[in-house]
């Protein structure tokens, strides 16, 4: 393959150590303490509100200068069980730390995320005695569909209310999206795992593996086996770009990549273009464009069909691709695919505007040289699996409860209509759906008292 | 610019900032080191007797009390006087008062409540060439159990005893420094004027105890397994000791005195105070234990500056300058009426005005505007506490204005008057005076 330069090894050990180390290093303790201080304690805080679910921030960073760091994690993991994974992924820039007061005042919020790491990175490297206690057992039986976040996070909450649960996931290991679909160097270590086997220390959750909803399990089976379900199933399809090559050697779902970054264990192994495109605009090319500059590609441009602006991806995360390197390409669409032998060689784009809220091509065309086109261009839902209930843009309808249309079914999470995909949405989606869960198993009647409260619904606009 | 130099009871310096009687002026090396760094005089750490030195404990002597960003606010000690040999101190005196003849050098001194002891030593003082000597009647921990120290301070009688004997066998001015812990800080410096002393200085440390060890459940600082109580000092106290120096001040008896004063002063803000207040010249001593010696620059250059923006020529003419504004509180204008406003455009809405105010005073200040979130004072209810302006965050936001003469206190339903009238005149004193 003369043409095409793919390889793996193309840096040191020592590089690709460096590469996917932590990209935001933790708070040392004195660190922590001096931003903890920053915090004034707002009023109904901003930053709360801000947070999808609703973590009482001031309280938790508070806890933290008063070096009591197990009361901060609990402040943050009683509302948000998985605070450490989004304390590492949350785009807290267009969150909490977009909402702080010190904004207004100096333009530099308190960094919330880096405060929540600090608080439940000792919890998880102290644990103790449980944080939680679950309610009296309520003989109920709940199956959650989906190992992810919103599935996990829905998974501990129903478990803290007193009911069995069952989650089924497709793959060979829980977590979902923060398992396998994260920038490597965003979760250094296991910590996905960790956190993960933190979370099923409460009791009472089962995990099965390899059971795929349509080919191993039915949504009757399901309904007749359990007293209600929550589907967590994420965006398992991937979109496809529409033209001729797709199956070109070099192209690629950027997803697919992600993922096997996230397993690899000798980074050297992983082939990566010279020169890589990644299509789309979304935190999913960014992962995957920084990322492919960090196994060695040399050159590597997002291509985004419309403006910075109104690219997905935060601008923090697009600034954080340009300083790795990336260039990023905007008003461009992929016209075709150039391949040479069966593999790819390189792309040709026709410049676009918007006109009327239309894109138009504008007569002019770019082109470039490419070993390896990544496609990020949306996932979607597996329809088939979802067989009877009510759609809406290709996602699940949910009300704010989290109920599908079919009665005893709840679901959330990306395959859910409404909100920014993020994994944060997840987690409320699934706390919210279990309170819903809850209450209708027990029909009407309080919960114990103790238990933990949910007083929020969904309010993610799509 | 301003001239700064400064002649306290007779005693001449180059500015009006002397190192107090601590760990920083027990020894030659430290006092040429602050003289070097442009302090203007120092008051050499207390000599106790001739004979074998007070011993210090070989455990922590300090510990503090920290604010945000771990800023040291209060700090505390149990060391004792110099607990060096007195013809060694002696020795230093002489050679550094004869090689830095334009700073102030003042002598601390304590030794037992007895006529003889004293008679003893101040002439051994005098030899060394100092410009006055300073009673160490404030000490709180160590020394005051030995019948020294505070535990002079705390009986006027003995001060003006002591001060009488000092005044007899020494031809120095005499300093009596006085101690915080008594409930009326006015009786021990009347009695200071009353045996004769040219001035006081205060205040000396608070008893204290700053704290325990959590994990421990010792007390901080703790020798091995014990700790004992100690001196405070530090910005924490630095409201109380400007309170007890303007009651000097501002006493009839003891009008005149020239005032030292000390405690907790760390810029030139806290000296400019304390000026204001009626203090002659400033000590100071836990600044420098925090900062090092050199923040004595930025306090020249910071009162200079000020006095000159002021367009005053000297510290003299700030002396005692914000005296005039203190009165008792039976004094004060109850027409008088002042409203909370907050600055919308400086407003960060952290809230912490309306959460403080609903919670614990008045529900003056709003939380929401048309659902929106919005903080805004409610003059119906504001009594103009300050508690609103104390906690916002943000200079200038909150601010009190007053109601001029005319307009209508909304809280009251009156017309502000613009006419003074106080409690002894007010309706709802029984005691009152008819105006």
């Amino acid at each position: 393959m003369a043409s095409t330069d793919i390889r793996g090894g193309r840096l040191s050990a020592g590089q690709y150590l460096d590469n996917f180390a932590d990209a935001h290093p933790p708070l040392t303790p004195t660190q922590a303490r001096i931003e903890s201080e920053r915090c004034y304690y707002c009023f109904d805080a901003p930053c709360t509100a801000a947070c999808p679910t609703g973590i009482d921030i001031p309280s938790f960073i508070r806890r933290i200068s008063e070096d009591n760091l197990r009361g901060a994690a609990r402040a943050i993991l009683e509302q948000n069980v998985f605070g450490g994974m989004c304390a590492r992924v949350c785009p807290t820039e267009v969150l909490c730390e977009q909402a702080c007061v010190r904004n207004a005042s100096e333009d530099k919020p308190v960094e919330i995320g880096l405060l929540q790491r600090h608080a439940t990175d000792h919890l998880m490297a102290h644990p103790g005695a449980p944080l939680f206690k679950r309610a009296r057992a309520t003989g109920k039986r709940v199956a959650v569909v989906g190992a992810g976040p919103s599935g996990l996070a829905c998974a501990h909450r129903l478990a803290l209310l007193g009911h069995r649960v069952v989650v089924l996931d497709s793959h060979p290991k829980p977590g979902g999206l923060n398992e396998y679909g994260l920038a490597r160097y965003k979760t250094p270590g296991d910590f996905a795992q960790e956190e993960i086997a933190w979370l099923l220390s409460i009791g009472g959750i089962e995990i099965q593996y390899g059971r795929l909803l349509g080919r191993d399990l039915t949504l009757d089976e399901l309904g007749s086996d359990y007293d209600a379900v929550f589907l967590a199933i994420g965006l398992a399809g991937v979109n496809a770009l529409g033209l001729a090559g797709e199956q070109l050697g070099g192209v690629e779902n950027a997803v697919d990549f992600i993922a096997r970054l996230r397993q690899a264990t000798d980074f050297s192994l992983l082939p990566i273009g010279r020169r890589v495109l990644v299509i789309g605009g979304g935190m999913t090319a960014v992962d995957a464009a920084v990322q492919s500059r960090r196994l060695g590609a040399e050159e590597v441009t997002i291509v985004y069909r419309r403006g910075q602006e109104q690219m997905p991806a935060s601008h923090h995360e697009q600034a954080w691709a340009q300083n790795n390197g990336v260039l990023i390409r905007t008003w461009s669409a992929l016209k075709k695919l150039h391949a040479r032998d069966g593999w790819v060689t390189g792309a040709a784009f026709a410049t676009v505007r918007e006109q009327g809220g239309r894109l138009v091509e504008t007569g002019e065309t770019w082109t470039a040289d490419a070993d390896m086109v990544f496609k990020a261009i949306g996932q979607t839902l597996d329809a088939g699996t979802t067989a009877g209930i009510e759609l809406q843009r290709g996602r699940i309808r949910v009300d704010a409860h989290g109920r599908t249309s079919r009665p005893g079914v709840w679901a959330g999470g990306d395959c859910t209509l409404g909100g920014k995909d993020l994994t944060v949405e997840g987690v409320e989606h699934g706390k919210i759906a279990a309170h819903s869960i809850d209450a209708a198993l027990r029909g009407g009647a309080a919960p114990p008292q103790g238990a933990p409260t949910c007083n929020r619904a969904r309010r993610f606009a799509a | 610019m301003a001239d700064l130099a400064t002649t306290f009871a007779g005693i001449r310096s180059p500015n009006p900032f002397w190192l107090a009687s601590a760990p920083p002026t027990d020894k030659e090396y430290n006092v040429v080191r602050a003289f070097e760094a442009g302090w203007g005089g120092v008051v050499w750490k207390t000599l106790g007797e001739e004979g074998p030195p007070v011993v210090n404990v070989n455990g922590p002597r300090y510990a503090a009390l920290y604010g945000s960003d771990r800023r040291l606010i209060g700090f505390n000690n149990i060391e004792l006087i110099t607990d060096r040999p007195l013809a060694l101190n002696l020795q230093e005196i002489t050679r550094v008062k004869r090689n830095w003849p334009d700073r102030a050098v003042v002598v601390s001194l304590m030794v037992p409540c007895e006529e003889m002891s004293w008679k003893r030593i101040l002439p051994m003082v005098e030899d060394t060439g100092c410009d006055g000597v300073e009673l160490n009647f404030g000490c709180p921990h160590g020394m005051s159990e030995r019948g020294m120290g505070s535990a002079v301070g705390q009986v006027p009688e003995y001060i003006e005893m002591v001060t009488r004997w000092c005044k007899q066998y020494s031809k120095l001015p005499v300093i009596v420094k006085l101690t915080p812990n008594i409930t009326d800080i006015r009786h021990p410096a009347r009695a200071a004027k009353q045996g004769g002393a040219d001035a006081v200085s205060l205040i000396n440390t608070i008893n204290s105890i700053i704290g325990v060890d959590l994990d421990t459940l010792l007390i901080n600082p703790h020798t091995g397994a014990t700790g004992s109580h100690g001196g405070y000092c530090g910005p924490a106290v630095k409201p109380i000791a400007q309170n007890m120096v303007a009651e000097i001040a501002r006493d009839r008896q003891t009008a005149g005195l020239p005032i030292s004063g000390i405690g907790g002063i760390t810029t030139w803000k806290d000296a400019a105070e304390f000026i204001a207040l009626g203090a002659g010249n400033l000590q100071v001593c836990t600044a420098v234990m925090t900062y090092g010696l050199r923040i004595v620059q930025d306090m020249i250059d910071g009162l200079a500056n000020y006095l000159d923006a002021k367009g005053l020529a000297s510290v003299g003419a700030l002396l005692g300058r914000a005296l005039p504004s203190i009165v008792d509180w039976n004094l004060l204008d109850l027409n008088h009426v002042d409203k909370a406003v907050i600055d919308q455009a400086l407003c960060i809405q952290c809230g912490r005005c309306h959460v403080v105010c609903e919670d614990t005073s008045h529900q003056a200040i709003t939380a929401t505007k048309d659902d929106k979130r919005h903080f805004e004072v409610i003059e119906e209810q504001c009594v103009g506490c300050n508690l609103c302006v104390s906690v916002c965050p943000v200079p200038d936001c909150l601010t009190l204005k007053a109601l001029a003469p005319g307009q209508i206190d909304k809280r009251t339903g009156k017309v502000v008057s613009g006419e003074y009238a106080n409690w002894t005149t007010h309706p709802n004193n029984p005691s009152a005076t008819p105006a």
